[in-house]
């Protein structure tokens, strides 16, 4: 602590400064002074975009050790120039919220438990599975003769959270496979 | 929206659904704008609106037809607009009847398909070929969405011709009985103000101060500006609630124009992307339609599409789609085999996400993958949704957090009611943890075209991963498990491109993608190097790309989708944030904002105009027209395409060139709106005769039951209507909000709003406990009694409406809040258009207390079905034949009919002449 001064007194300050109403600098403390934004000491900011609705709201993601320490509106977007509503704001829960699931989870037929799966044999699964059903399912011709090359064994729900690139992927793989029911919330 | 001079906001609580983009709103009434809500609730919207007019659910066509009504009667319609750049002047097939002359039906109907055959609608073509017999109906029942956001594009076969403008009969002096604009000013003529008041629930006084506020800020100096979101969109009738304001919106010239237009508020972060680079069953990616089973050949595909004839850029469709096949099976598409246009699978009828569910129920569908969305939870009838995964043999869950629909099987409401046993689920359930939208890099596409890129901060923790990287991996699995296949049904799968550059973790490049999306020169000096505009597409193989309308974001082999220059102050355009499809316009049909010569409207107003010394189109936005093309370019009928396009064809995408007041095909349920009630509702019909929309899509299953409308028997037993809609802190079905602390404690219980009229009528406290029963659920919920919602008037008896946000779900493991789904109330009936169900309006009973827990629940259920002789026919019929008085006029009109002019009567040699 610094030694005691009169000149330290906020009405003092108060007097001396520009700030005669002492609502800034006249009556910030020392240990206020000395506060830093914990953005501050992030290692790097990146630019992003909220998830959420689609109004897409500029993000700035503060990552810290490998960790997102906190994500606030970019300023620079013309769309939201800096702001976020609630949830574009919790939007760092996103990524470290304690109920976010980061393991495979796997339950077999008629199990009432989950157990867990290595990622690499969950994806070696689902293609099998894949396959199967797409024979299965296959459907050549309709009742004229005329060909559908179709599966109709699997279906898929989901992409308007996605990105492009991954939708692009997907409507690719599952158009080529020949399974057609593929619907996100657009229909919804 | 800032721009605009008043803004109307109907079927949105903008101010909390999408909160940052309603400073736009805000700012525009600081600049003096007029702000209205017209909602069933009074929410914060309302409260910074200039004024709220509370409106019943469903009954939107009636207002805006009578706003439409009072335009074209007190002639405030903006006549130099609407006679450049509409079809107003266009004659009308005289086989056309309209819900006046059919009394609520359409020419065409069938009342034992529920479908209409739109040849009747067609326009009147000066060669006196009657266009409309070569017009065979191909639209399987509800395909309208097949032909998606470009629908009305020669979509039946009929190669555009019938819409190219120079055969098209017209009347400059509007004058002819079958113009567009006689048979609009006769349609709407029975919405009236009165009719609002009886309908809706609005009084005069408060039609009158929206009437006047529109049509006093719209002109050529001023603009009004629509916003609507699922408020609209989630109706048997929701498309054409949006054509009512588009048609509106025509008339009054603010299409096209700055603070004008209609804005589609959409809720999630690329729900736009998604249907651009579509995840539906109908669409390939730029709006191409998936080939029914019709189109065999290529050539009979393109045709389906548009005509190299018809004039605008869908005559260059077949440029879009050999760049998409070549950009999928690279040296495996050629000219030989029409560009392995074969490889693609064919659509039989409708395969959206309900008829889904429903052949899960069937038995007939395997496998699901769900990707960042909770059905369990988020789509209408949840219970339908998970007796539906109940069936399936392996379902696949991504997501960020174990939602219901990864837990149902132990721990959804029918384990709890004892309806499905967990040790009887024979489903396998994969749980793949995804990555967040910091932990990739790629594009979202916001809710006005605009497409920005997001940089990765890191990587996804643990087995969390992309769908990017988790479907490139699958597909080289799947590829190797059929590697050496000689079955032809596996050549699709290992002929296609899936070879993308990985990044250091392994990963795949999701800036490749963007570029394969983007396009590229295959052979030539440029070869490898990207396209920069999608008229460079040849239909000759040398060029690829995998989304027509995206070119264009890679222009330049810079990712124009990340650009981000620092802000230094206000700019209405922003031109160099991102990129917006197509081409990078950020305002759609611009041409409209000048005026036929090409001069702005007005000087407050001007956006784009036409700079006759330079002669080209300038201003402040890439202008949405041929740079070159003058005001008065006046094409003669050899001109095809692009070229074909006049000096006053704004409306560059339709295959008329005009924005259409009237829909001559491209809508499966009418080529105007006519106002019907929805599936439920407590009101009768007063407009026609017709109670629901004849061309609604139903699935009549014993699991799928509707209650009872009108005063027919029962329907006293679910006298309520409910809405359902969002909250500011939570998101859709829950699974980016109730995992997270912040916003479940800012949001944490399932409650219903009610008005203190029906807390009194019911017996209900505030902050007490209510059950809500409708014929597929019941369910419980805190009660919000609050005068926000008011009891309306409706056709002279009072009509209470409840409140219901759906974010809450029973089950979900470590979700920091549950509830009750409101959704589960809900029945599945759907746009036929879009295949959209109908979630914004349903009927129920509302006791006090809660609900009754394991099966007594059900019996509850049930209870209430038998007390209003609720059965599977209840509300299915596509026309209200039951009514002997509708059935008896329809005979008389169809006799006078056959008697006067049906076309099919009178020998070949005489049709299509005048009569």
């Amino acid at each position: 602590m610094a030694r005691f001064s009169p000149l330290n007194w906020p009405v003092v300050r108060q007097l001396t400064t520009p700030d005669r109403f002492g609502r800034g600098e006249a009556v910030t403390s020392r240990q206020t002074r000395d506060l830093k934004p914990r953005t501050a000491t992030a290692d790097r900011v990146v630019q992003s975009v909220c998830p959420y609705c689609a109004v897409g709201c500029g993000q700035l993601v503060y990552v810290k050790d490998d960790k997102v320490i906190d994500i606030e509106g970019d300023p620079d977007s013309p769309i939201s120039r800096g702001r976020l509503c609630p949830k574009g704001s919790a939007s760092e829960q996103l990524v470290n919220a304690p109920g976010r699931q980061t393991q495979i989870k796997y339950r077999a037929p008629y199990s009432t438990e989950w157990q867990s799966l290595s990622r690499d044999k969950a994806i070696d699964m689902i293609a099998e599975r894949f396959i199967e059903s797409r024979r299965r399912w296959w459907q050549d011709t309709d009742e004229h003769g005329r060909p559908l090359r179709r599966t109709m064994g699997i279906a898929s729900l989901g992409g308007a959270t996605l990105d492009n690139e991954e939708n692009y992927l997907i409507k690719k793989l599952f158009t080529a496979a020949g399974a057609i029911q593929i619907e996100n919330q657009a229909r919804i | 929206m800032a721009n605009a001079d008043c803004i109307v906001i109907q079927g949105s609580n903008m101010a909390e659904c999408h909160p940052v983009g309603f400073q736009w709103v805000s700012e525009a009434k600081a600049r003096g704008a007029r702000i209205i809500h017209v909602d069933p609730r009074f929410t914060r919207t309302s409260a910074v609106a200039d004024k709220h007019i509370s409106i019943r659910v469903g009954s939107d066509i009636v207002l805006l037809g009578a706003l439409i009504n009072h335009v074209l009667s007190n002639e405030k319609w903006f006549r130099e607009y609407v006679l450049a750049f509409t079809n107003a002047s266009a004659l009308v097939n005289e086989d056309f009847r309209d819900t006046e002359d059919l009394d609520g039906l359409f020419s065409g109907y069938d009342p034992a398909t529920g479908r209409y055959d739109n040849a009747s609608w067609s326009y009147r073509l000066k060669s006196g070929d009657d266009e409309s017999t070569a017009n065979e109906p191909q639209q399987g029942p509800g395909m309208g969405d097949q032909f998606g956001a470009a629908g009305p594009v020669a979509v039946d076969g009929t190669r555009g011709d019938g819409l190219c403008r120079d055969e098209i009969e017209t009347d400059e002096t509007l004058q002819h009985p079958f113009t567009v604009f006689q048979i609009l000013k006769r349609h709407f003529a029975r919405y009236t103000p009165d009719l609002v008041q009886q309908m809706c629930g609005i009084s005069e006084a408060d039609f009158d101060y929206l009437a006047r506020s529109i049509t006093e800020n719209s002109g050529r100096d001023r603009t009004t500006c629509f916003a609507y979101a699922v408020g609209w969109t989630q109706h048997t009738m929701g498309a054409q609630f949006i054509r009512t304001a588009a048609i509106l919106q025509l008339l009054l010239g603010n299409m096209g124009r700055p603070g004008g237009g209609i804005m589609a508020l959409r809720g999630h972060a690329s729900i736009q992307g998604s249907t651009d680079i579509p995840t539906l069953f109908n669409l390939l990616p730029g709006y191409l339609p998936m080939p029914m089973v019709t189109a065999g050949t290529l050539t009979d595909y393109l045709d389906g599409i548009a005509s190299p004839a018809q004039k605008g850029y869908w005559a260059n469709a077949e440029a879009y789609v050999v760049n998409l096949l070549k950009a999928w099976w690279g040296d495996a598409a050629t000219a030989d085999n029409d560009w392995a246009y074969d490889y693609l699978p064919r659509l039989t009828g409708p395969h959206g996400t309900y008829q889904t569910v429903a052949a899960m129920l069937d038995g007939t569908v395997d496998g699901y993958f769900v990707l960042g969305q909770n059905p369990a939870v988020g789509s209408a009838h949840g219970r339908l949704q998970r007796l539906g995964m109940a069936k399936l043999k392996w379902l696949v869950v991504r997501d960020l957090a174990l939602i219901e629909s990864a837990t149902w099987w132990k721990d959804g409401p029918e384990i709890q009611s004892g309806e499905l046993r967990t040790e009887d689920i024979e489903t396998e359930v994969f749980f793949m943890p995804a990555a967040t939208h910091v932990e990739k890099a790629g594009t979202f596409t916001q809710t006005q075209r605009m497409v920005q890129w997001r940089h990765q901060a890191l990587q996804p923790p643990g087995d969390a991963q992309s769908e990017l990287d988790f479907f490139y991996e699958l597909g080289l699995r799947i590829r190797e498990k059929l590697a050496g296949s000689d079955d032809p049904r596996d050549r699709p799968l290992l002929d296609l491109t899936w070879n993308y550059p990985l990044d250091e973790h392994g990963n795949p490049d999701s800036a490749a993608v963007l570029q394969e999306i983007n396009g590229r020169f295959r052979t030539g000096d440029k070869a490898g190097q990207p396209l920069s505009s999608y008229a460079e597409m040849r239909t000759d193989g040398s060029t690829e790309g995998g989304c027509w309308i995206y070119t264009g974001i890679y222009a330049g082999g810079v990712n124009q989708a990340a650009r981000r220059p620092a802000r230094t102050g206000h700019d209405p355009v922003n031109p160099d944030w991102a990129w917006v499809w197509p081409a990078d316009r950020r305002l759609l049909y611009n041409r409209a904002s000048a005026d036929a010569e090409g001069r702005p409207w007005s000087e407050r107003k001007r956006y784009v105009w036409w700079d006759s010394e330079q002669g080209r189109w300038t201003g402040d936005d890439v202008p949405d027209f041929p740079a070159t093309l003058a005001p008065d370019a006046r094409p003669g009928p050899e001109a095809t395409g692009p070229a074909a396009l006049s000096g006053l064809d704004a409306f560059i995408m339709q295959a008329d060139g005009k924005g259409w007041l009237y829909a001559p095909r491209g809508l499966v349920d009418g080529p105007l709106p006519a106002h019907y009630e929805a599936q439920e509702s407590p009101v009768r019909n007063t407009v026609y005769d017709q109670q629901r929309s004849p061309a609604r899509v139903t699935l009549a299953r014993p699991d799928n039951l509707s209650a009872p409308s009108d005063d027919d028997p029962g329907a006293n037993v679910y006298p309520y209507m409910f809405t359902t809609y969002r909250l500011t802190e939570h998101h859709t079905a829950g699974g980016m909000s109730r995992w997270l602390p912040y916003l479940s404690e800012l949001q944490p219980e399932m409650f219903c709003e009610i008005s203190p009229e029906l807390a009194a009528e019911v017996g209900i406290e505030p902050y007490g406990w209510a059950t809500l029963i409708s014929p597929r659920a019941a369910i419980e919920a805190k009660c919000l009694v609050t005068d926000r919602m008011r009891p309306l008037v409706v056709n002279g008896r009072t009509v209470h409406q409840i409140g219901l946000p759906y974010h809450w779900g029973v089950g979900g493991e470590q979700a920091v809040v549950s509830g009750d789904s409101a959704n589960d109330l809900l029945g599945v009936v759907m746009d036929p258009n879009v295949l959209i169900q109908e979630s914004k309006v349903g009927s129920c009973a509302i006791v006090a207390g809660r609900r009754p827990r394991g099966r007594a629940r059900l019996e509850l259920v049930a209870e209430y079905r038998r007390r209003a002789g609720v059965t599977v026919d209840t509300g299915m019929r596509p026309i209200d034949v039951e009514r002997g008085e509708h059935a008896m006029r329809q005979d008389r009109l169809e006799a006078e009919r056959v008697n006067a002019d049906d076309p099919w009567v009178v020998p070949d040699d005489e049709q299509g002449g005048e009569r």
